[in-house]
């Protein structure tokens, strides 16, 4: 009984926020800027959900998410511009082969650990950005202009709560829990009758439809995809999302996504400097806090009523997790 | 076969000098297991006090070697204590993250402070070029110059490592950290030594490089500082001559596919072949498989 309630309650507030920000939307209370702004946080969500499926959850330190964004972004455009399809899908096909390079990078590589598994994803996002490059087809360098601008707030904001969602599910799921046990220990898990690279393709390639998803979105929000927006800085920007809202916190990522692109927005005046007090503010909180904001935790209001009786009790456990 | 020759040399250059960068990453990965992205950008900064000192103080391109080696050592050092150095026993990932962020922090600090545009480094000798195998492959007095540079930093590397009393601590630290303390090795030492002395070598490569192409820039450290790691890898992460070996073997590779096909794919082809490396042989060339324990 008391379930029910809480389902009904989330999706009661799910629609709620959809209904309150596109009246603001609508209305126009939320100027442009902001706006683009709010798109990129969606946008940054899908991708910091779906990279922490990988990397918090699996275990998997993986550098080329935005390979996979990539991926979503061309063929999702190919599909709406050069085929003239509709949205769903491109959407669809984009995060479909996002998925599908998901596996065929995942099959050879996931058998290597840690940080070479980290440096042959970057090869292959690097790899992915050439191709591109050298594509004339879908522009080149210069990149594919003309996109048109279907990403509305329905689709981004349904998309991106069906994300997290179904990531969510899936991690409380079977599947989930074995994908947490590799993580753990996969000598052990291995023991236990865990298929481990069944475990590892599957998380590799749901995120990175998820990616493609992101993809998909972006290039029919900003009209325009170049290569060069999908290099290793924009994998990075979706690992420190990750590593700062906390492995394996779902609402860790959201948090830090929000955070994230609300800093960039913030300081977006003054251009260059942007970078160097983005990179600072990033070794700082490395330093003083390497677990992230939630540590392994889950953001609720229950937490916080917690959090007030046994303040002790919580930083000790972050420090375990450390 | 003339430009087969031509390419090789051009290949043998680029990769003397892709080895000295691969040299920094391994020697820091093999103490400390950490892939210390802001190696690149130490090379740049080796670069620019290497054109201050030759175009501002006007020094000759050893001194200025010399000093952009040490003021390199420093930076590597201070590095280490700031960023990395708290993060030893918190999570690889950490510290990867970290390492990423000091990277963008001096590459984007040093697009601020040095701007965006590329400038000229001064070219401190006269070119020459010498014509050899029956006056047909063009040689110049440069591309001797990076490569003797290199192969005297090399050999002084390994005189270090398995000569001196801080190369014994280097090589103890590496191999056990606990054990080397138990025998009464200043583990810090050895590590910041060992930061001091990839970066000096880091610094090199940036003056060889900057002199290569003729210009610096503030992002100038960033592919060669990802194709340095590449070598690395390819050679086996750790080992010193594994280093060498990649270097060597990428920048032929690289001069290869620009000379025969497109330079646009030279970058892929680079990743590409780290990936079939790493698919084939994790450990890298010269590396040995490492079954993992229980």
């Amino acid at each position: 009984m008391k379930l029910s309630k809480n389902i009904i309650g989330t999706i009661l507030l799910i629609f709620a926020v959809y209904f309150a920000v596109g009246f603001l939307i609508k209305g126009e209370i939320i100027n442009p800027f902001q706006q683009v702004n709010l798109f990129l946080m969606g946008i940054n969500i899908i991708m910091a959900v779906s990279l922490n499926l990988i990397v918090g959850f699996t275990g998997q330190l993986a550098l080329g998410h935005a390979g996979f964004m990539a991926i979503g972004a061309y063929v999702s455009a190919i599909f709406t511009v050069k085929l003239g399809l509709g949205f769903g899908l491109g959407v669809i096909a984009g995060a479909l082969a996002a998925a599908i390079s998901g596996v065929i990078i995942g099959l050879p590589t996931l058998r290597l650990r840690g940080d070479y598994l980290a440096i042959a994803t970057l090869g292959f996002a690097e790899i992915i950005r050439v191709v591109f490059v050298n594509t004339e087809y879908v522009g080149g360098a210069a990149g594919m202009i003309g996109i048109p601008q279907l990403t509305n707030w329905t689709w981004l904001y349904f998309l991106t709560v069906a994300t997290i969602i179904l990531i969510k599910n899936f991690i409380n799921s079977t599947h989930g829990r074995a994908c947490i046990s590799v993580r753990e220990n996969e000598i052990a898990a291995e023991t236990m009758g865990i298929n481990t690279t069944k475990y590892k393709t599957l998380a590799f390639s749901m995120g990175a439809f998820f990616a493609g998803v992101a993809g998909a979105l972006y290039a029919h929000y900003f009209f325009l995809i170049q290569p060069i927006t999908f290099s290793f800085l924009k994998s990075f920007d979706a690992l420190v999302m990750v590593v700062l809202g906390g492995l394996g916190s779902i609402t860790g990522s959201i948090i830090a996504a929000l955070l994230v692109t609300g800093l960039s927005a913030a300081l977006q005046d003054l251009a260059g400097l942007r970078m160097v007090i983005y990179a600072a503010v990033l070794i700082v909180v490395m330093v003083y806090r390497p677990q992230g904001l939630m540590g392994s935790r889950e953001f609720s209001l229950s937490m916080l009523k917690k959090e007030r009786g046994e303040a002790d009790d919580g930083s000790t456990k972050a420090k375990s997790v450390n | 076969m003339i430009f087969f020759i031509q390419q090789l040399l051009n290949g043998i250059t680029l990769g003397s000098i892709y080895a000295l960068i691969a040299l920094g990453y391994t020697m820091v990965y093999g103490i400390i297991l950490l892939i210390n992205f802001a190696h690149g950008e130490i090379l740049m900064v080796g670069a620019y006090v290497g054109f201050f000192a030759i175009s501002s103080l006007h020094l000759n391109f050893f001194t200025a070697l010399i000093l952009s080696m040490f003021a390199a050592a420093v930076l590597g050092v201070a590095i280490e204590r700031i960023a990395y150095r708290p993060l030893r026993n918190s999570t690889r990932l950490a510290a990867l993250i970290t390492a990423i962020g000091m990277s963008l922090l001096l590459q984007n600090g040093g697009l601020v402070v040095l701007g965006t545009d590329f400038k000229a480094f001064p070219q401190t000798m006269v070119k020459e070029t010498y014509w050899i195998l029956g006056g047909r492959v063009p040689v110049t007095n440069q591309q001797i110059l990076i490569l003797a540079v290199t192969i005297v930093m090399m050999v002084g590397l390994q005189y270090v490592v398995k000569r001196t009393k801080i190369g014994k601590a280097m090589r103890a630290v590496s191999y056990d950290k606990e054990a080397a303390k138990l025998m009464g090795i200043n583990v810090d030492t050895t590590i910041s030594a060992t930061f001091a002395i990839g970066s000096a070598l880091a610094a090199v490569a940036g003056i060889l490089l900057a002199m290569y192409y003729q210009t610096v820039h503030p992002l100038m450290g960033l592919m060669p500082g990802l194709k340095a790691f590449v070598a690395a890898v390819l050679g086996g992460i750790g080992i010193i001559p594994g280093a060498m070996t990649g270097g060597f073997l990428l920048g032929t590779v690289e001069a290869m596919v620009s000379g025969y096909w497109d330079s646009q794919w030279k970058d892929a082809i680079a990743f590409g072949i780290l990936i079939i490396i790493l698919v084939v042989k994790p450990s890298g060339l010269l590396g040995k498989d490492t079954t993992e324990k229980v």
